[in-house]
């Protein structure tokens, strides 16, 4: 039982650690707390529902499911999409608001309210098109669990989403470490005014990190949606769990967002042996509060979060 | 014609105070200028705008025949000068040769060659490559920081107190690195506090006090001159 | 709409915006004064209603006692539920304070936005504390049994002004002082505060418990004009965000800017309510979204063009300067 709560919180984790790794990356460079993040994650699961149930039957995409899993042609299509579509919500968030704010030297808790006002505006908004109810990409289609050893049941689905998760951890890792602009946002995030120095264009750096950070968690969204369903509150609900796996992975750091994000998903999943699952943000919550008093620079030694 | 003239310049870190009261100085091509004078005179400052980091408010910088007082550190560093700052000089969660890659950011070319070179300026760097640079000893790391400047083969490198915070054997194996860059046809304009060594190795000497120009001369002169003995030396 | 009618309309507008201008007076002394970034109010919002709550009513007897399940119920009148919210508000933000507040600006918002989500959490899934999701209804009005129920509105709305007037004075009174004085060094420079010897921790937490306390009461005061309260009526919109808005909206560093804003953004939240007419049938449903929209991007305006808000700072902060 509990190893199965534990292979639950892998799933969990994994889509945290997307959202995490995007939340991380943004703060590494612009030192600024996306309050706005887990509402990325929510435009991204409701850009794949637009996509899945009324634009793609329009042009005629199928939509009988693949193999074991609950999805088909018209999901596979999606994704791609909806991590394009939300990389664009983010840059326009930050060249409308969060730019001309840095211009203006406006104070790092100016520009957090100004993310909490830009995740009420992206939330309003999807309420507003579709309402508040919970939804499924796939209402009706049951895909059976499969049987690990152990006893343990997961579903193809499941296992898939740690799957993608993976690849595009992976995609990440190489991107970071193997291209030039990848190692060109690490030294920014490093040190922002030496990479003006050498000349690496910072700007477009920071359009980067918004594309990248943005893509992940409307992946993170859409893979939630697959895995559970979706609702306009959803990414309001994982902030405290995303923050919670960037600060005790060390902020700012990639790696640490991803290790992060796999422990609270598994203290999540596992904490509903004793607890009610609706507690599953305080959990994540106490967590980060034991780390902050505890070790607050994270695992791998980010920022302290001490004055 | 000088490679970098500087005319008159004031400059400052806000609106109402100068640090930089109208400063002027000139570097020929493959000299060594130092920039010595007691803390607080202006001398970082004076890198800062001379690079671009500060905007001069008056007065004139020209390099290579071209005006280029108010343009931004991205467009200077294209130009052919190279700066590295006192502090936060180096990226410490990369390695050397991926801090070495940054310096080579701007370039379009194949520059292997130049990491050759720079290995070649730099061998303790060479063993040391895959290494991150936070890991580094301080005389390492400025080695790094200088390093990475080299990359697009400037005319001109400004060096902001490369000394400050060494250990006195990784002080001279930094001045002697600094020798052995100016050997290859590179300029350099250098601040210092230790400005013993500073006007030993330099071709040229400014003495900077309160923002304003003190006194200059060759090194040798400035390095026997009883004045700059007593204040700066340490002679009693 | 007869004028009656209409009266009556602007008594209970003029209430809400009252018992928000408590919450925003709160806020300013932690933000304003002294630079905390508190986005949990509605932890003390919800907080306060309750512990008002569940004194002032008496503990279910007889068949109710199947329905209603509180942990306490005191049946002490009014003021009782006013100080006891207070109270309980300053002693668990001083319980919240210790591992809290020394951490980064940043970190503690995350930190008050989990504590709040955990008050709430709490209140609606331990049904033996306060009734669960279901809420506690039926709750007390001061001196309900003596004014007549059509002028009670009147009544309750001078009760809420005399609070918010009475809160008003003290904060002027304890800002004029050293102590405030402090708080303002603190909020603008902490390092040369902390370096000048005075012991920062302490003040901001002094800060913390103070604010925490006035947004009990203004807690208290909503859930005595409602007369029913339930954990989902503290969400961080209504319970937290709003009140951002209005102190920003007004003037943070301020305190009339804090009433000020209070009035003026329930008044545009209630002004667009005619919103809902205008819309057809079939959205009717999604208006308070659009609403709720208007007043993110009003926000994002507001930090764009005038983040000190209309009044702005108030810039005399010594009783000796103003005398002098």
């Amino acid at each position: 039982m509990m190893l199965e709560l534990f292979v639950y919180g892998i799933v969990l984790g994994s889509i945290i650690a997307l959202g995490a790794i995007g939340l991380t990356l943004v703060y590494g460079i612009l030192r600024f707390a996306n309050f706005a993040h887990g509402d990325l994650m929510t435009a991204g699961a409701y850009v794949g529902l637009f996509l899945v149930s009324s634009l793609f039957p329009l042009i005629g995409i199928p939509r009988e499911p693949l193999g074991p899993f609950s999805f088909g042609w018209r999901m596979v299509a999606a994704f791609p999409v909806a991590m394009a579509a939300v990389s664009g919500i983010a840059i326009l968030l930050d060249r409308l608001i969060y730019r001309r704010l840095r211009q203006k030297g406006s104070s790092a808790v100016i520009l957090a309210i100004s993310a909490l006002g830009a995740s009420l505006i992206v939330r309003m908004v999807v309420l507003i098109l579709w309402g508040g109810d919970y939804r499924s990409f796939f209402p009706g289609v049951l895909r059976p669990a499969m049987e690990l050893p152990f006893g343990v049941k997961i579903r193809p689905d499941q296992v898939l989403i740690i799957g993608v998760a993976a690849l595009l951890m992976v995609s990440l890792y190489l991107f970071l470490h193997y291209t030039k602009t990848g190692k060109a946002m690490r030294a920014t995030a490093d040190n922002m005014e030496l990479a003006r120095i050498s000349g690496i264009r910072t700007e477009r750096i920071v359009l980067w990190t918004w594309a990248i950070g943005g893509a992940l968690a409307a992946a993170g969204g859409v893979l939630y949606g697959i895995d559970v369903q979706i609702h306009p509150g959803m990414g309001w609900n994982f902030l405290l769990p995303l923050f919670a796996a960037a600060i005790l992975g060390g902020i700012g750091k990639v790696h640490g967002a991803l290790i992060g994000g796999l422990v609270i998903g598994v203290l999540q999943q596992l904490s509903t042996a004793w607890l009610l699952p609706t507690y599953k943000p305080a959990v994540a919550f106490i967590g980060m509060i034991i780390i902050l008093l505890v070790r607050p620079q994270g695992i791998f030694g980010g920022e302290t979060g001490g004055t | 014609m000088s490679l970098l003239v500087v005319e008159g310049v004031r400059a400052g870190y806000n609106e109402e105070v100068d640090i930089l009261q109208g400063v002027s100085l000139r570097v020929e091509p493959g000299q060594i200028v130092a920039i010595i004078g007691p803390n607080g005179a202006g001398k970082s400052t004076l890198l800062k705008t001379v690079f671009g980091i500060l905007r001069p408010k008056e007065g004139r910088i020209v390099f290579d025949g071209e005006e280029i007082g108010g343009l931004p550190p991205e467009v200077i560093v294209r130009k052919g000068m190279s700066y590295v700052p006192q502090v936060r000089n180096v990226f410490p969660s990369l390695t050397v040769q991926e801090n070495l890659e940054m310096g080579a950011f701007v370039r379009e070319d194949d520059y292997r060659g130049r990491l050759e070179e720079i290995y070649q300026v730099f061998p303790d760097l060479r063993e040391k490559r895959h290494q991150k640079v936070g890991r580094l000893s301080g005389g390492q790391r400025q080695m790094v920081a200088m390093g990475r400047a080299l990359m697009l083969d400037p005319k001109l490198l400004l060096l902001d107190e490369p000394s400050a915070g060494l250990a006195p054997s990784a002080v001279s194996a930094v001045f002697d690195r600094i020798m052995e860059i100016n050997r290859r046809g590179v300029a350099i304009l250098i601040v210092e506090q230790n400005a013993k060594e500073a006007l030993r190795l330099s071709n040229y000497g400014y003495v900077l006090t309160m923002g304003r120009n003190a006194l200059e001369g060759p090194g040798e002169e400035l390095l026997r001159d009883e004045e700059v003995g007593r204040l700066y030396l340490g002679r009693g | 709409m007869e004028l009656e009618g209409l009266l009556a309309y602007l008594v209970s507008l003029a209430i809400m915006a009252s018992i928000y201008a408590v919450f925003c007076l709160g806020l300013n002394i932690q933000w304003g004064y002294t630079g905390l970034f508190n986005i949990g109010i509605a932890g003390f919002f919800c907080l306060g209603a309750y512990t008002s709550a569940l004194i002032t009513t008496s503990m279910p007897r007889g068949i109710y006692a199947h329905y209603v399940r509180q942990l306490f119920g005191l049946g002490l009148p009014f003021p009782f539920g006013l100080i006891g919210a207070a109270l309980i508000c300053g002693l668990v933000a001083f319980l919240i304070g210790i591992p809290t507040l020394r951490l980064r600006e940043d970190y503690l918002a995350i930190a008050t936005i989990g504590i709040a989500e955990t008050f709430r959490l709490v209140f609606n899934n331990e049904g033996w504390l306060a009734n669960g999701p279901r809420g506690l209804m039926g709750l007390p009005q001061p001196l309900q049994g003596v004014v007549p129920p059509e002028y009670y509105n009147y009544f309750y709305l001078a009760v809420v002004f005399c609070v918010m007037w009475a809160v008003y004075v003290a904060i002027e009174r304890a800002i004029r002082s050293p102590w405030g004085r402090v708080l303002k060094a603190i909020r603008e420079d902490e390092i040369s505060a902390a370096m000048s010897g005075k012991d920062v921790f302490l003040f901001k937490m002094q800060s913390l418990v103070l604010g925490s306390m006035i947004m009990g009461i203004g807690g208290a005061l909503y859930a005595h004009y409602t007369r029913a309260i339930s954990p989902d009526v503290f969400t961080p919109l209504y319970g937290t965000f709003i009140i951002w808005v209005m102190l920003m909206a007004g003037g943070s560093g301020n305190n009339r800017g804090a009433i000020l804003g209070a009035f003026l953004i329930w008044g545009i939240w209630t002004g667009t309510k005619f919103l809902t007419d205008l819309l057809p049938y079939t959205m009717k449903a999604r208006a308070p979204y659009i609403r709720f929209l208007i007043v993110g991007i009003l926000l994002e305006f507001i930090l764009l063009y005038r983040p000190q808000g209309i009044l702005g700072e108030e810039k005399r902060v010594s009783r000796f300067l103003d005398e002098g």
